[in-house]
């Protein structure tokens, strides 16, 4: 049913969405490697007030099993205000939750209670792939013309290409694939766009038979996987430009381009560069008419004090990669977030100078070597490292979790991954954990952790219109 | 034209450039974006000629077929046709798909006229249309200068509420570019578009019961 007055949580521009109220639930999606318990929605007591702070308090358990939950996203954002095909009078209330191994897409629904949403769809590989040629989805966003969810892998067991399906709005029917004309795109990863400008951003991993059995060494130091960046026409579904980053840089993964409607740059992750194993991020921006990518930020590999720690993957190198898997922009454009997965840190930058990013402050958890534990259980040595990072809409909080992608998981921590999730309160002169937030070992039932939405959207979930 | 008339068409005016869907908050929204008071200026005829364009074709069809066709004839098949298209915006849960915000003035003038069309704006006029005397009387002499006439009656209609329809919707994006701000689309953005299809049934029940 259409609302009298849009939903309060859109906002016209970022400034108003980074006034908007402390979200009180977060969204975890949470998976069982071993693929015998069904994944789930975990959701999470965000609110500082609330006597249950800090713990899981609801789960949503998916109808099936094997799906590996892992980015999922709204229905509807502050995208609806756009000027040009306004619907701002639609609810946020679903999730979009795509399974990464199985290629099926839920459907969740979160308003008769935001503790314990619904499923009230599933659609099908089978329906995925007849309507769209895709398999593997991955990141959903919430468009001018539907969901766009990008997709690892092409349909009936083809490698590729990968791209994005676009999904009803309203019915969530699958309604075909995106592209136009894809020009050389074939690998996939992320999406998203400077929506003002009718221009949509991809990324690239590897095709399924790259990425699900784990990492493969002979493609990575045979620099196989995808090291570009894909520009497009948003409104003609059109790829313009390539800009290849150069195929040392191995995986160029998350995209998060400015908030601000009038800026047209926005930050790559790339996870390693196979040549020093260190880790880069990288800025698109404008050059002339064309695009351009320039490094930013390079994180160098460190180098073990006792290399018999090293797990078989990483070992001949003697060193640990900082693995720079997730980033992520405050909605004011100020600060970005970079998880060192490989190495256990999480970085901060000031990227008030988008060209010239400053660290300002850095915190350790977890890591392959270090093992660093939480200040709330500094007894509790913990694996894997901060990986998903999402940051609230006013930039105050952090939230980060700790698994990566099942089979990855396993070869960069074999003895176990575990399963936690961290809060930094974050000021412009600190950046520190909140103390009184650690969720972790059974408070998920044996899951592995992934992405975290924030009720009411956060700093990855929703684009503006409007400066 | 009478005089009830021509309020009901200013008035109608006023309803359509009083809706941000109908073009003032994307004048608005390339202002801001090119911080350029003049491309919001610019842009606001631009959209009113496309409102022009979607209302004129109605407002010229329906001229020209009464000029052949019993009045009460048009009056009840614009009606029923009116009540259906209202009905269809009420319940149906789709709405309007456009991607793109770089666009050129004449890109904006067709946007503005696919906008206005699949909002039935023509069609809300067809009660003044189809009852008033909307065509200028006692000079016709035949069915060519029925039609002439008739024609240059479409277009008078189609003036009037487009002028009423761009002053508002200038007002209104001047005022919120210069001195309101966006943030009133969250407390004040009232969901116009169930408004419009009750009007537009609304409009379609007057028509049959005055036919």
């Amino acid at each position: 049913m259409a609302l009298w007055k849009p939903d309060p949580t859109f906002y016209p521009s970022p400034r108003d969405a980074a006034g908007a109220p402390p979200e009180k639930l977060a969204y975890v999606a949470a998976f069982d490697r071993a693929a015998e318990k069904p994944d789930a929605i975990a959701v999470l007591d965000v609110d500082p007030e609330s006597a249950t702070y800090g713990e899981v308090t609801g789960w949503t358990d998916m109808p099936y099993t094997g799906d590996e939950l892992h980015h999922f996203g709204w229905n509807a954002c502050s995208s609806a205000l756009c000027p040009y095909a306004p619907h701002p009078h639609v609810e946020r209330r679903h999730l979009i939750v795509p399974g990464l191994r199985s290629s099926r897409i839920y459907v969740l629904d979160t308003k008769a209670d935001a503790a314990s949403p619904k499923v009230v769809k599933v659609i099908e590989p089978e329906e995925l792939a007849a309507r769209s040629g895709y398999s593997r989805p991955h990141t959903v966003h919430c468009g001018p013309e539907g969901l766009y969810v990008t997709a690892l892998g092409g349909a009936d067991g083809a490698e590729g290409p990968g791209g994005i399906a676009l999904l009803d709005h309203t019915s969530f029917d699958v309604l075909g694939q995106w592209e136009v004309d894809r020009g050389p795109q074939f690998f996939a990863y992320d999406a998203w766009w400077h929506i003002a400008h009718d221009v949509l951003v991809s990324s690239e991993w590897g095709t399924p038979s790259m990425i699900e059995d784990g990492v493969v060494a002979d493609l990575l130091l045979g620099r196989r996987y995808g090291h570009a960046l894909h520009f497009w026409d948003l409104r003609k579904r059109k790829h313009v430009q390539t800009v290849d980053l150069g195929d040392e840089h191995q995986m160029s993964l998350e995209l998060r381009p400015a908030h601000d409607p009038r800026k047209q740059y926005g930050f790559a992750g790339v996870v390693v560069n196979v040549e020093d194993l260190s880790a880069s991020v990288w800025l698109w921006h404008r050059d002339g008419e064309e695009w351009a990518a320039t490094k930013v930020i390079t994180i160098p590999a460190e180098v073990p004090d006792d290399p018999v720690r090293l797990p078989p993957v990483i070992e001949p190198f003697g060193a640990v990669p900082p693995l720079v898997t997730d980033i992520d922009l405050s909605v004011d454009d100020q600060w970005l977030y970079v998880s060192c997965w490989g190495t256990g840190e999480l970085k901060r930058y000031d990227v008030s100078d988008p060209f010239h990013p400053v660290e300002a402050g850095s915190v350790r958890i977890g890591g392959i070597v270090d093992r660093t534990p939480h200040p709330a259980a500094p007894d509790v040595p913990l694996a894997g490292g901060p990986q998903m990072v999402e940051v609230s809409r006013d930039g105050r909080r952090v939230y980060v979790t700790n698994s990566l992608y099942g089979a990855w998981d396993d070869q960069f921590y074999p003895d176990g991954v575990g399963a936690w999730m961290a809060k930094l309160d974050a000021t412009p002169e600190s950046f520190t954990f909140d103390e009184r937030f650690f969720p972790h070992g059974d408070a998920f039932r044996g899951l592995r952790v992934h992405q975290t939405r924030l009720q009411g959207g956060d700093a990855s979930s929703d684009s503006y219109c409007y400066p | 034209m009478n005089d009830g008339s021509l309020a009901a068409l200013v008035a109608l005016g006023a309803f359509h450039g009083l809706n941000p869907g109908m073009g003032w908050l994307f004048a608005v929204a390339r202002g801001l974006q090119e911080r350029s008071r003049g491309l919001l200026l610019r842009s606001l005829p631009a959209i009113a000629l496309g409102h022009a364009l979607s209302v004129g074709v109605v407002a010229v069809l329906v001229a020209v077929t009464r000029s052949v066709v019993a009045t009460r004839a048009v009056a009840i098949g614009g009606g029923v046709l009116l009540v259906g298209f209202g009905l269809w915006r009420l319940l149906s849960k789709r709405h309007f798909r456009w991607a793109g915000m770089r666009i050129s003035l004449w890109q904006l003038t067709w946007w503005s006229f696919l906008m206005s069309s699949v909002h039935g704006a023509g069609l809300m006029l067809l009660p003044v249309l189809a009852s008033g005397g909307a065509a200028p009387a006692g000079h016709d002499h035949g069915l060519t200068a029925g039609a002439g006439s008739a024609l240059s009656a479409g277009i008078f209609v189609t003036g009037v509420h487009t002028l009423a329809m761009l002053a508002v919707a200038g007002v209104i994006a001047i005022l919120v570019y210069e001195v309101v701000g966006l943030a009133i689309l969250r407390t004040a953005w009232f969901n116009l578009d169930r408004v419009w299809a009750v009007a537009l049934v609304g409009a379609g029940a007057a028509t049959l019961l005055t036919a």
